[in-house]
């Protein structure tokens, strides 16, 4: 068990100024399958693996309509993700009754987060296990946002999150630059290949297991069927795969998540989210 | 005792003391009008829209106030004119700050757009004649939204609609058809919408033809114009020339 003295409620703090069960929801999202988002100038795609929960059933869906301009993908708790994905639809949908337009994706990022907040302040309540990328289209152009459990969201050039996804942000960060000016079919092809960095060697990616979501300017969020999942995966295919990057990612197994021993230093944890924006 | 019927026979309910109130002493608020302006105008130029409406408010047939300016600024991309209850136009006008004042803190860049503000409106004033507390007023709005020219109006009812020419009022019945025949004989005439300046001098023809025939109009008036990249209000005042009076017969 990883269990200490701080981590009975939500509202514990710890004498190194952490709140553990918060930071144990974060561990949630680094159990769920990896998932990339990315974004050009013109368009945020949303590349994410799904998984079969057994040989019998079929593979979970992964990537969430939310509007016409707004998709997200999730790692985590698929139930809480669904709660989210409730409350986002319907904000955007009383936001298009009232005002007969499409709510700007930074403000739904707000009230996404603040409801997230909520429950890191109350005894009564649990932080939402579940990590958001959120990929949309509005006048200001294509977004890409990364929520976690601790209600912090980032507006990001391009994320990847979930178990293993510390390659696919390796694969991210080299090639970075490439992606402002990268035509929609580059974009995926970067997003494919930084998703196939966080597969163990003798698995690959399929139309079956990978699901693929694109907006952008003229195009409404679009998850593509199998047939052009399978199109955009040829273009990839018999690319030789990258030397697997030594893994930091605690969600490799086995390490633990922080907590505070009697002799250990207060340590501030860095935040997997390190990438500039704009 | 008095409640007690003349006619009451033992056994029977005794009649219940009348309160004094029938169905004829229900009060329905909201259903007339007390302060009240008129027609307010709106035409779409090649660039934008400009709104005209004088300044006066009525009191029934009195000239109550004669400097109640009523084309608000909404932001840059925004003006909104309106007519009917002075005090309603007020009401929205300060919800309306209150929306925009918000979204300014909120520092994100976006702005209302006209088309929003439109649809808000309508939503806000068919919710209240749904309860039976209409808002008794027309307004116009006006904007440029991604370099379209756009002008819709409100009623009270919330019955929302767009048109490159809108009169309320007085308007619709007397300075409708002269917006509409200067816009026809342009298109017809050149191919093409009017241009600013030909739009106002039309709203000025028109707010002086008001003028003449409309008893609750005024001759200070104000015009609105908006343009992609400018918003401007201007305080004018016409000068009648009653001479032309002795020509109208019929009244006496």
């Amino acid at each position: 068990m990883f269990r200490n003295q701080y981590d009975s409620d939500v509202t514990v703090w710890s004498p190194q100024g952490r709140l553990h069960q918060v930071e144990y929801a974060m561990e949630a999202v680094k159990l769920g399958s990896a998932v990339v988002a990315l974004k050009n100038k013109t368009h945020a795609a949303i590349v994410a693996l799904k998984r079969a929960p057994n040989e019998l059933s079929a593979y979970q869906k992964k990537i969430i309509l939310v509007d016409d301009h707004i998709g997200f993908s999730f790692s985590g708790l698929l139930a809480d993700a669904r709660i989210l994905s409730k409350y986002m639809r319907s904000e955007c949908s009383s936001h298009k009754f009232a005002h007969g337009d499409d709510l700007p994706v930074n403000r739904l990022m707000t009230k996404v987060s603040n409801r997230m907040q909520l429950c890191t302040q109350r005894y009564d309540k649990r932080p939402y296990g579940v990590g958001l990328l959120v990929a949309g289209y509005d006048d200001n152009g294509p977004h890409i946002y990364q929520t976690c459990p601790s209600a912090n969201y980032t507006n990001c050039k391009a994320m990847a999150i979930g178990s293993r996804s510390q390659s696919a942000r390796t694969y991210l960060e080299r090639n970075l630059e490439a992606f402002k000016e990268a035509s929609l079919e580059e974009l995926l092809k970067h997003g494919m290949r930084a998703l196939r960095d966080t597969l163990p060697n003798d698995v690959n990616l399929t139309s079956k297991n990978v699901s693929i979501g694109v907006v952008g300017k003229d195009q409404l969020f679009e998850v593509y069927s199998e047939e052009k999942t399978q199109e955009k995966l040829a273009l990839i295919e018999g690319e030789e795969r990258r030397a697997p990057v030594p893994t930091t990612d605690s969600s490799s197994g086995g390490s633990q998540p922080p907590q505070d021993g009697p002799g250990a230093p207060p340590s501030d944890s860095v935040p997997a989210v390190a990438m500039e924006t704009e | 005792m008095e409640f007690v019927s003349q006619n009451w026979i033992p056994g029977n309910f005794k009649s219940v003391p009348d309160t004094g109130r029938t169905a004829h002493d229900v009060v329905q608020h909201g259903w007339t009008p007390i302060t009240t302006t008129t027609s307010v105008l709106g035409v779409v130029f090649e660039s934008g829209v400009a709104l005209a409406a004088d300044t006066l408010t009525s009191y029934g047939s009195m000239a109550c106030f004669q400097n109640n300016p009523r084309i608000l600024t909404v932001n840059q991309n925004i003006i909104v004119a309106a007519a009917g209850e002075y005090s309603d136009y007020q009401f929205i006008r300060d919800v309306v700050e209150e929306k925009v004042r918000t979204e300014k803190s909120l520092n994100d860049g976006i702005s209302m757009k006209p088309k929003a503000l439109h649809t808000w409106l309508s939503r806000v004033l068919y919710n209240r004649r749904t309860k039976m507390k209409p808002l008794w007023s027309t307004f116009l709005v006006a904007g440029v939204q991604n370099d379209v020219p756009f002008l819709g109006e409100i009623d009270k009812l919330g019955t929302a609609f767009v048109d490159d020419q809108i009169a309320s009022g007085y308007g619709a019945y007397l300075a409708l058809p002269l917006m509409r025949k200067a816009i026809d004989e342009k298109r017809e005439k050149f191919n093409s919408k009017l241009t600013k300046d030909e739009a106002v001098d039309l709203l000025k023809k028109c707010m002086e033809v008001l003028y003449y025939r409309d008893a609750r109009s005024h001759d200070k008036y104000q015009i609105g114009i908006i343009t992609k990249d400018s918003v401007e209000v201007q305080n004018l005042a016409l000068k009648p020339r009653w001479e032309v009076a002795k020509l109208v017969q019929g009244y006496e």
